[in-house]
């Protein structure tokens, strides 16, 4: 690799770099992972639990809103939503509203 | 450095983003990254798994001693009669169907330096990234006595297969009126609610077939989780059944004569009908052995990423780990597994990894019926894994029949989907 094309790929790197800086913080994925072991893979739920996958990302959003501010009351998603910032909520939503049924 | 740019501007296009921190990993043309993963239980299962959704261009090879896995979560059921041991067994097709490469066989070493593991059956595998979710061990001389000879008669069942079976067979065969001893081990160890849940499941047991018998629970420590709960659980379903001892009450058992059937303390000994002692515990052999573990007997790790402390590209997961205020519970080890999975394909593919998100929950059944809980969501702070203020934290003490009826559901639910999370 010649010293150019380093030097290139660190301007680009860094480029990319400051987009990750905007696009930082929560990430709707892997926020939605951690959700799989409850709600099940892909948010299909095989028990009690309800599947999430597909909903509407405002359906999901207002149901986390919901439990965190104990509007709506459950058993244990109160605990779990006040964990959440509303940003990360919003991202975890999305997430598991762009997954396909 | 062997940076083909062809190659370096590829990772770029896959990517979102190029880490801040160093240059992806770049393979040479036509070779995929090798990631080998050791143990293929709660923590393995689920980051070979994920590795693989993360991108499908990574070489996952998991290699497990076992045919199968037994699971902890829901063993204790086992030993109650409510269901089958087949019922917690799990093969590994669905993992294969995603692209691990599974092999059944025992890691007896691993090279650091020469980025390699070695097995008992002589096979060698080297690897870029290396997941190591071993489990844990039972500490030498933890309990006095308690070798492999004594585990076969006083059965720790804290590896569930066997063991599990073992302890259930030995409640079976006990007479009405006997005495279950259960000897739950110092801090840390794995599963914390597990021997109290597991007293409630024997006492539901012997209410049932063998009502004149006892539970002794012999705590080395003096306070324990969910203690409430469980507490007001044993009171409400087995009242005068379940006896707790803690440590400042002789609790701790310090040896047992396996052939004489006696329990020590430091004051006392006991010579229970059944005897299930759960040792003290550190993280796995191959851990130890490896050098991944420092004096505390458990693994120390970069906890945004999991990544060893002491070995560079080798992520230690599950309850082998020091995982900041994580408990090391089955639900730890599978959110600690995409964790380490979503570090390993940053690297890989040159993206920037996500900001790490971690997740507890664990359910509890006091009887097949009646659960209780206890949640966590953590979040990285100052490099430690800490929990977010003001969330999580256990079932309520005072709840409804139907609450505790839903949540014993949910625990069930749990069970089917993280299941599902890991080998489906």
């Amino acid at each position: 690799m010649s010293i150019l094309n380093v030097k290139s790929a660190l301007l680009l790197a860094g480029l990319m770099a400051s987009q990750v800086a905007l696009a930082g913080g929560a990430s709707g994925e892997a926020i939605g992972f951690t959700c799989n072991g409850c709600h099940g893979y892909d948010g299909m739920s095989k028990g009690a639990a309800p599947s999430i996958k597909g909903l509407p990302a405002t359906y999901l959003e207002n149901a986390m809103r919901d439990f965190k501010s104990d509007k709506r009351p459950a058993t244990i998603m109160n605990r779990i939503a006040k964990g959440y910032t509303d940003e990360e909520i919003t991202a975890m939503s999305e997430y598991y509203a762009s997954l396909k049924n | 450095m062997s940076i083909n740019r062809r190659e370096f501007v590829k990772a770029l296009g896959t990517a979102t983003a190029v880490s801040a921190v160093g240059f992806p990993f770049i393979v040479q043309a036509g070779t995929k990254a090798k990631v080998v993963v050791i143990g293929a239980g709660y923590g393995g299962g689920t980051a070979a798994k994920y590795l693989r959704k993360y991108s499908p261009d990574i070489d996952v090879t998991l290699i497990e001693k076992d045919k199968h896995f037994y699971s902890c979560p829901f063993s204790n059921e086992v030993i109650s009669g409510e269901r089958s041991l087949d019922s917690i067994r799990f093969g590994f097709d669905g993992l294969a169907g995603h692209g691990v490469k599974v092999v059944t066989d025992m890691v007896t070493d691993i090279d650091a330096a020469k980025k390699t593991v070695k097995t008992q059956g002589g096979k060698s595998f080297k690897y870029d990234y290396l997941v190591v979710s071993p489990g844990v061990s039972f500490k030498p001389g933890g309990i006095e006595g308690y070798d492999e000879a004594a585990m076969e008669k006083m059965p720790h069942a804290w590896k569930a297969g066997p063991q599990t079976a073992l302890l259930r067979k030995q409640l079976e065969s006990m007479k009405d009126g006997g005495v279950v001893m259960i000897a739950a081990p110092p801090n840390p160890f794995r599963c914390p609610p597990g021997p109290y849940e597991r007293a409630a499941q024997v006492a539901h047991y012997l209410s049932h077939h063998k009502p004149k018998s006892k539970v002794i629970i012999m705590d080395a420590k003096d306070k324990f989780s969910k203690q409430g709960l469980f507490t007001a659980g044993y009171n409400k379903f087995y009242k005068g059944m379940i006896e707790w001892r803690s440590a400042a009450n002789d609790g701790r058992v310090l040896g047992v004569d396996a052939k004489t059937g006696t329990v020590m303390t430091e004051f006392d000994e006991h010579t229970p009908d059944v005897a299930n002692i759960i040792p003290p515990q550190r993280a796995a052999a191959i851990a130890v052995n490896a050098g991944l573990t420092n004096d505390s007997g458990w693994c120390p790790v970069d906890q945004r990423t999991f990544e060893s402390t002491q070995h560079k590209d080798v992520y230690v997961i599950g309850d082998a780990s020091i995982a900041g205020k994580m408990p090391k519970s089955g639900y730890s080890a599978n959110s600690q597994g995409k964790v380490a999975a979503a570090a390993i394909a940053a690297q890989v593919t040159g993206v920037k990894m996500p900001e790490p998100s971690y997740v507890n929950t664990c359910y509890s059944l006091i009887t097949p019926d009646y659960g209780i809980s206890v949640a966590m969501v953590y979040r990285l702070q100052n490099g430690q894994i800490v929990g977010v203020k003001g969330a999580g934290g256990l079932s309520p003490m005072k709840a409804s029949e139907d609450t505790r009826e839903a949540e014993a559901l949910y625990a069930r639910s749990w069970f089917y989907n993280i299941i599902a999370d890991i080998y489906g």
